[in-house]
């Protein structure tokens, strides 16, 4: 069983690294590239959202942000189309981290509800910043990123789905780092009872915002590789509300707190969505079955799948179930030996 | 100078004075009782105690030094632990899981580290067969019976070597033979050096177990002593059964 | 000064309207606790209902209400119990993405049946105003206001004068506790739901008087109905009410002193910094440390 665990993961990696040869066409290598950019950007939200519990819906201030930090990065340091821009995703990451730690800041200072709205207004607060500051940012003309125009038509995909991919690897990695360490069950038990949590020593203010910065970190670059990708950006584009829908869905649909699921949901929506932009163009109809695909989801499969395939899993293999109340502890043995643990901290 | 010491402390909500000027020791390596009517402050006064609350008025000490409205966190870190009245486990997270929530390495690099540590995997076990549910390590704690659950919580509220923990309530909603458990564990505890200061409405539970109980009435101490002093006290028996 | 009586009396005007389709999205949260994300396309659906009476049939505007709000109503009976009631973990979140996705769907048949162009609705009211001393007041403002404030009105005394409202607010502060004494809180919150929905169909002509519209701008709707909210404290009906006033108020009078661009950016820039210094909103109740 443990070899699968470091077998399977492997291998999907190497099915990653493979797809481009194995499926040249441009149109076909462009939707990958969107869907490993919705990979990576679901991934870094459940770090956030999935582990601390507290439902962000404003993350696409930060996807936006590391848009035009690489845009502007790129015109004003008049960096050519071509490798260098990748270096720069970083930075772009950066900046989008430096603006979500005061806004994760005020922001956490809500709970539940007030939170998500904060994170929302945020976003809007954001967006409509990228209209008005026209010095700065075009207004709504939108800014242009740098063409690598060395590239042939055949190859041009190809660095940004690599590029791509590591971002993935990346944020995936941090996240199973994250899910395995103190740090990590910290969240999670933020996720589940915040104030117990802060009751037993785990400094949950800080936890969260950090939680926060780095999945904004995640989202910064995303953004930033996004626009390099198409070439160009404004802010209603950038800064998209159906950006932080999308890829709370894709979280969702996977399984959120999970470490595959975001993926999961990633690899099966983003494609989804290209084709019905493609097919049903009329946006009218776009939205609607969008809209209704939603719906079943969120009805079906209100847990996600990979928690829905889990406990379905369990209760096949464990006969009876392990998931009902064992009677085993008390009363069996009313006088029980008391074992006595032993005293003193533990010594790492 | 007791270990853990209450002076003065008031506690409004809106209208309601939920503590009065209320002045509570705890001795070092006691067990002492804390009882009262209903809504006479007990738990209000270990919210107060723990930072879960913040105070109108008065001061909190531990050993010596003033801890009045310190986060919780801190008041963990001090050494002060408690239990709550209606058991708060983590329930999404598995039994062993919920035993290493409670900060035990300090530190950045602890942080990062795994989230336990084989020493530390060790003393969970030590602590969940302790209390006896060793067996159930590996189930979300949601599935556990609400005994099991009161069980956990004591188990996890002592990995981190507490010198002083507030139980509310710990024999509320448990069957007979367990509540003769859990008096036993507290005992040889305390042995240990553990300090103890108990909420609970079970007279018998108490008496059995505390050498010195505190009585709170309409948010006030109205009477401490031993339990066999406390019981008689007319003050004591007016609160109760009186007006 | 002149300018800025003339911004405090159209925000005065507005923020009622608001308060119309804000008092809906806050009854709703407080009884069933979920956050109505798709109340701003609801309020453009009802903008359109009225617009459609209004072209297709020649019913005036206000009259139509008499068939839009039961409409609506009946359609939030069904919104509610088709989608928010199958939700039984995680259901304040859930809540979002099927609210929002409520609104997608809307949003998407709307650009469908009156296409994308911006319309607005007309009436003799519309466009002419009259004056007191030195202002024009415009009458589909005042026209508006007095709407607010019948059903506004209307929804106070159903609340406190009515045994339907009583079972309401008893849901509104515990749920549980009023299954308890036999409140039927399922009932209470599908017609709750049905309430605020036809609250949106009132704003929702209102809104389309007073401005210009398309399937898209419940966005803007949206965000600024869920900053007044929160500013007034979830829940909080009153809050709701003042805080619609106040911010459009600072809106129209930022938008004449200063610019019309960053009045917009003004709303949720208070917002921002009301909730930094007042996390539970101006009347909302500090989420207390739970025992």
């Amino acid at each position: 069983m443990k070899i699968l665990r470091i077998a399977g993961p492997l291998a999907f990696l190497a099915v990653l690294v493979a797809f481009p040869q194995i499926f040249p066409s441009p149109a076909i290598t462009t939707v990958a590239v969107f869907t490993l950019l919705f990979a990576t950007a679901a991934t870094a939200w459940n770090i956030f959202s999935g582990y601390t519990g507290y439902i962000a819906l404003g993350h696409a201030a930060f996807f936006g942000i590391g848009s035009y930090a690489l845009a502007l990065m790129c015109k004003d340091w008049k960096v050519p189309g071509g490798y260098l821009p990748f270096l720069l995703l970083p930075v772009a990451g950066l900046v989008a981290a430096a603006f979500s730690l005061p806004l994760g800041w005020i922001a956490l200072r809500t709970r539940r509800h007030a939170f998500v709205v904060i994170t929302i207004a945020i976003f809007f607060v954001m967006q409509l910043m990228a209209f008005n500051l026209h010095g700065l940012t075009n207004g709504s003309a939108g800014m242009e990123l740098p063409i690598p125009i060395h590239w042939s038509g055949k190859f041009f995909n190809l660095p940004f789905y690599y590029v791509a991919l590591f971002l993935l690897v990346l944020a995936l990695a941090a996240s199973w780092w994250i899910r395995n360490s103190k740090y990590g069950l910290g969240l999670l038990a933020i996720r589940d009872d915040e104030d117990r949590a802060l009751g037993l020593g785990v400094k949950t203010g800080p936890a969260k915002l950090s939680a926060f910065v780095l999945s904004a970190f995640f989202f910064g670059m995303v953004g930033a590789l996004h626009a390099y990708f198409v070439e160009s950006i404004y802010p209603a584009f950038a800064f998209d509300p159906l950006i932080d829908v999308a890829v709370a869905l894709m979280a969702f649909l996977g399984g959120l707190g999970t470490l595959a699921g975001p993926i999961l949901g990633a690899l099966i929506l983003e494609p989804t969505q290209q084709y019905f932009t493609v097919r049903f163009s009329q946006n009218g109809y776009y939205l609607i079955v969008y809209g209704l695909l939603f719906l079943v989801i969120i009805l079906v499969l209100p847990e996600g799948i990979l928690p829905t395939l889990r406990k379905v899993w369990l209760k096949r293999w464990s006969g009876r179930g392990r998931s009902g109340p064992v009677e085993s502890a008390e009363g069996a043995h009313p006088k029980m030996a008391i074992k006595m643990p032993q005293k003193g901290r533990v010594e790492p | 100078m007791s270990l853990l010491e209450v002076e003065g402390i008031s506690k409004a909500f809106g209208g309601i004075r939920a503590l009065d000027a209320c002045s509570v020791s705890v001795e070092e390596g006691s067990i002492s009782g804390l009882i009262g009517p209903n809504g006479s402050g007990k738990t209000t006064l270990f919210n107060v105690i723990t930072g879960y609350e913040s105070v109108d008025g008065g001061e909190v000490r531990f050993e010596g030094r003033s801890i009045t409205n310190a986060r919780p966190d801190r008041v963990f870190e001090y050494g002060i632990a408690r239990t709550f009245q209606l058991t708060r486990v983590f329930p999404r997270l598995t039994v062993l899981e919920n035993m290493h929530v409670a900060a035990q390495r300090q530190g950045l690099k602890a942080l990062l580290g795994r989230w336990s540590t084989s020493a530390e995997h060790r003393r969970a076990l030590e602590l969940l067969e302790f209390v006896g549910i060793a067996a159930l390590r590996d189930y979300p704690a949601a599935n556990l019976s609400y005994g099991q659950k009161k069980l956990l919580e004591f188990a996890f509220t002592l990995i981190a070597d507490p010198s002083v923990v507030l139980l509310d309530e710990p024999a509320g909603g448990v069957n007979p033979t367990m509540i003769n458990q859990i008096a036993d564990r507290i005992r040889a505890l305390n042995k240990k050096g553990i300090t103890f200061l108990i909420v609970e409405h079970n007279m018998e539970f108490v008496m059995g177990l505390c050498a010195s109980v505190t009585v709170l009435h309409h948010g006030r101490k109205i009477a401490d002593g031993s339990p066999a002093n406390v019981r008689n006290d007319p003050a004591v028996l007016e609160a109760y059964l009186g007006a | 000064m002149q300018l800025v009586l003339d911004g405090i009396i159209t925000g005065l005007m507005a923020g009622s309207i608001y308060a119309l389709m804000a008092s809906g999205l806050t009854l709703i949260f407080g009884v069933m606790d979920i956050i109505n994300v798709g109340q701003g396309a609801l309020v453009i659906l009802g903008a359109y209902l009225s617009y459609l009476l209004q072209q297709k049939f020649h019913i005036d505007l206000f009259l139509g209400l008499l068939i839009t709000m039961p409409l609506m109503f009946l359609f939030g009976l069904l919104l509610e119990w088709a989608f928010i009631r199958p939700l039984k973990r995680d259901r304040t979140t859930l809540s979002i993405l099927v609210t929002f996705a409520i609104a997608l769907v809307i949003e998407g048949v709307l650009g469908l049946l009156f296409t994308t162009n911006m319309v607005k609705l007309q009436a003799w009211y519309i466009n002419a105003s009259f004056r007191i001393g030195s202002f024009y007041i415009a009458y589909v403002h005042i026209f508006g206001f007095i709407l607010s404030v019948i059903l506004l009105g209307g929804l106070y005394l159903l609340l406190y004068r009515t045994k339907f409202g009583y079972s309401l607010r008893a849901s509104m502060q515990n749920r549980v506790a009023a299954e308890l004494i036999g409140i039927d809180v399922e009932r209470v919150s599908a017609i709750t739901f049905g309430i605020g929905v036809a609250l949106a169909a009132a704003g929702g002509m209102a809104y389309g008087a007073t401005s210009s519209f398309n399937p898209a701008s419940h966005y803007d709707l949206i965000s600024r109905l869920l900053v007044i909210i929160i500013l007034a404290g979830m829940g909080s009906l009153r809050g709701a009410l003042i805080a619609s006033l106040g911010m459009l108020v600072v809106e129209d009078v930022t938008s004449v002193l200063w610019s019309p661009v960053w009045a917009s950016t003004v709303f949720f820039i208070i917002l921002i910094i009301i909730l930094v210094v007042r996390p539970q909103g101006l009347f909302g109740q500090r989420l207390v440390r739970r025992q």
